[in-house]
């Protein structure tokens, strides 16, 4: 495990982190940013340690491959915060801390005497992030929502998926999640600036719902405050001459649009210089009035027309070829890529934007998505492996806060830590 | 007078399509003084992208631009021309941050890079976000949010195993970026106040969507399993599914996780006899016989609306969710209503408009989202009150067409 040695945008900042898998991006990208972020466990582990998928298959909380994605970064304790020692214990954590991030019901923490005004009046300059379902407030406040429940009432389930079959989620992992845990970083970091500015914190309060809409409102708000439009899904497939935007190549499918308008010029004819290029029939493609091309309008026999000579020549080129050949023609075309893909991409690689984590305990290094800004001055680093259970009680506990090691078993014996 | 969150944030804006100004409206929201660089000469952006008013294309009525170029002042200047550089880089002196989304490589070749922008302003922080970043042999890389999202991985692990990849909808990619562009601004500012340097932030949008897959893509480094989509499926939850309610496409989302929770399921649909079935009495076997299942809960849910489903759903305690679309959103939810996510403006050539604030809210100091500008709406306000120009001057750059 390498420490991180050069500073961070956010080094001086410690950060406590109690969340369950709604918000532990938040403390991923704080840390990354260089914050010392200590992930505060119940005894035992959280609950998102048995969230799949697992090294090798094997359902352990020291194996899951979900936990270890949004915990790189982070030191990690245990603390049973429902106990007076706990609270206790919490209390002067809180006095050395800049940030507390929490993901409990709305209230929990006011009922442990642990909210913010509570804390606040321990250290005025505690910034305290909420991530929620629905925010701190409101006639919802208390509903649930896994993922497809967020992506539901954000609005983004309703405008994806096939016209003839239910509406569908983004599959696996939650990224209503990682919307609302992006969105409580920036808000820290704001408050931090305020902060500044004043020597007080603030409470943020961060609706995961609302972190949804703003994925969706491009296809939804916008044509319904414009003039009353509402989206619906597959439209694509709806319009009364089909074309597709995802085309099969040689081992899979390359997604391209063909426009009308002015945009159809920028983006059409480069593709149509290309496929000539490789001996492809381009007549008809390259004498049709593009400006006056709408596929909402069109008739299928010009959709055939256009589609024919396009299907014949990426069935003549794979993905990774296309992708190269896009990038010469100033094609706006991608792949639609799978992990191997996106692992094997060399514009990732010639960035070095892959880094290999060691897991000593795997006997292993994994590698991960590295610094999400390439920054002159100070990249966020992934310092080090999601924690193992408790791993850092002895370092924070004896160490930093004081604790003697009698204590410190009494704790355990207690099972406050 | 009550202090704004972001308060002294000065930020020189050259972005255009959506990636850029979603970046922004965050910091404009909550007080931080935008100036958006624009002109008639370059591509005005969002302005020229749909929906229109009334389907008339207008550059000051685009509903995509409005809800998001937010806050903001704009100045319209004609950059190709000496002066509009000129007045560009007086207005990088001014700012703190200088932010763009045009392809990659792109203000260099305007003349606006990052090494000239720092002889302007040593201390400056300049973010660009482009397709793949701005080195690398596909740096130069033309594209938008669509395609992006296959390239990321999304699309397909989207929609269903027997079917071709259907995707997330839209511009996914569009709406991941600017939270990690946002944070890298805010971080940068920080790193600056605490050592007086500022920096350069390339971001690639295809590497911001890589950490959302970060699971999937472990998955495959260390097991070599490469994910494919799933419907709605989920492998510790069934039922787990949008069912179709009452009503032209009303659905509801409904998730069953714990024995407990499909306990109170039951109870909620009437304890059917099916329900009692062996099939269906433990998640493995629930999660054997899915499409049976959601066949039985299909019809029960057919017979009520959408809304009644998630409340008498939510209310024993089970997970469920309309599915809202855009009028649910903005003209229906309680919840939004009560939050105060949508705010009503008067712009004056669209009339009264919808945009959202920021996601986030904050105790002390809550934001002021206030309608879009007019293209150049700002020129005067801006070369007199900001820039400290004289009326001479100012003239000057009207006459010669530098102003737009």
């Amino acid at each position: 495990m390498t420490q991180q040695e050069a500073e961070g945008m956010l080094s001086p900042y410690r950060v406590l982190d109690l969340t369950d898998e709604k918000g532990l991006f938040c403390g991923k990208l704080l840390g990354d940013l260089g914050a010392d972020v200590i992930k505060i466990e119940k005894p035992g582990g959280d609950p998102a340690r048995n969230i799949g998928p697992f090294y090798h298959d094997e359902p352990d909380p020291e194996k899951s491959l979900f936990w270890f994605a949004f915990n790189t970064s982070k030191r990690g304790i245990t603390l049973d915060i429902e106990t007076a020692d706990g609270q206790e214990i919490f209390r002067r954590l809180v006095k050395s801390a800049d940030f507390v991030i929490e993901s409990f019901p709305p209230g929990y923490m006011d009922k442990l005497g642990l909210g913010y005004s509570d804390l606040e009046k321990l250290n005025p300059g505690i910034i305290m992030v909420s991530i929620t379902p629905f925010g701190q407030t409101g006639p919802y406040k208390d509903y649930k929502a896994p993922d497809i429940v967020a992506w539901a009432m954000g609005g983004e389930m309703y405008v994806s998926g096939d016209a003839d079959r239910p509406p569908v989620r983004i599959s696996h992992h939650s990224h209503a999640y990682l919307h609302a845990g992006s969105e409580a970083a920036i808000a820290a970091t704001a408050v931090l600036h305020y902060r500044h500015m004043t020597g007080e914190g603030q409470q943020v309060d961060v609706s995961i719902q609302e972190a949804v809409t703003r994925t969706s409102h491009q296809g939804t708000t916008i044509p319904w405050d414009t003039n009353k439009t509402i989206a619906k899904r597959g439209a694509m497939f709806q319009s009364r001459a089909r074309i597709t935007n995802l085309w099969p190549c040689k081992d899979g499918y390359v997604n391209f649009m063909y426009w009308g308008g002015p945009m159809a010029l920028r983006f059409n004819l480069p593709l149509i210089q290309w496929m000539g290029d490789e001996g492809i029939d381009v007549e008809f493609l390259k004498s049709f009035d593009w400006l006056a091309f709408d596929w909402r309008t069109a008739e299928q026999e010009t959709m055939d027309l256009i589609a024919e000579p396009t299907r014949k020549f990426f069935m003549t080129h794979t993905k990774a070829e296309l992708l190269d050949g896009a990038v010469k023609y100033n094609v706006p075309l991608y792949p639609v890529a799978t992990t191997v893909d996106t692992v094997e991409n060399v514009q990732l690689a010639a960035r070095n934007f892959w880094v290999e984590i060691e897991h000593p305990e795997l006997g292993t290094t994994i590698t991960y998505p590295g610094a999400f800004v390439n920054a002159s001055e100070t990249p966020p680093v992934v310092s080090r492996r999601a924690p193992l259970i408790g791993e850092h009680n002895q370092e924070v506990y004896e160490q930093e806060l004081g604790l003697s090691r009698e204590e410190l078993l009494t704790l355990k014996q207690a099972k406050v830590i | 007078m009550q202090r704004k969150l972001l308060e002294g944030i000065k930020v020189a804006d050259f972005t255009w399509a959506a990636v850029g100004p979603l970046t922004i409206k965050t910091l404009a929201d909550y007080g931080a003084e935008v100036i958006q660089i624009e002109g008639r000469s370059r591509n005005p952006g969002m302005r020229v992208i749909g929906p229109f008013k009334d389907n008339t294309p207008d550059l000051d009525t685009s509903g995509g631009f409005n809800q998001w170029a937010t806050s903001k002042l704009s100045v319209a200047i004609d950059l190709t021309k000496p002066k509009g550089m000129d007045l560009a880089k007086k207005i990088v002196a001014w700012a703190d941050v200088v932010a763009d989304n045009m392809r990659g490589q792109a203000m260099q070749r305007m003349g606006l890079g990052y090494e000239e922008l720092k002889k302007v302003k040593p201390d400056i922080i300049v973010l660009s976000s482009c397709m793949m970043g701005q080195t690398g042999p596909y740096a130069r890389s033309v594209g938008y949010g669509g395609p992006l999202t296959a390239l990321s991985g999304f699309r397909h692990i989207t929609g269903w195993p027997d079917r071709e990849p259907t995707g997330p909808a839209g511009a996914y990619t569009d709406f991941i970026a600017p939270r990690f562009n946002t944070l890298a601004i805010l971080a940068a500012l920080e790193y600056r106040r605490r050592t007086g340097k500022g920096q350069y932030l390339d971001l690639s949008q295809y590497e911001n969507g890589t950490h959302f897959m970060a699971p999937l893509i472990l998955d495959y480094v260390a097991n070599g399993r490469i994910a494919n989509r799933m419907g709605n499926k989920l492998s510790y939850a069934a039922p787990h599914n949008a069912y179709h309610c009452q009503g032209d496409d009303r659905w509801c989302a409904i998730a069953v996780f714990t024995d407990e929770e499909w306990e109170s399921f039951c109870k909620v649909i009437g304890n059917p006899a099916w329900t009692k079935d062996a099939r269906f009495s433990t998640l493995p076997a629930r999660k054997k016989n899915e499409e049976e299942l959601d066949r039985l809960v299909e019809e029960w849910t057919i017979n009520h609306s959408a809304e009644e489903v998630m409340t008498t759903m939510q209310e024993a305690g089970v997970a469920a969710g309309l599915l809202e679309n855009a009028e649910d959103l903005q003209e229906h939810d309680p919840q939004l209503k009560h939050r105060h996510l949508y705010w009503k403006l008067e712009h004056p050539k669209q009339g009264e408009y919808t945009a959202p604030r920021p996601v986030f809210t904050v105790s002390k100091t809550p934001c002021e989202v206030r309608r879009a500008p007019l293209l150049g709406e700002h020129n005067e306000y801006v070369l007199k009150e900001i820039l400290g120009m004289s009326d001479e001057e100012i003239a000057e750059l009207i006459v010669e067409e530098v102003l737009e």
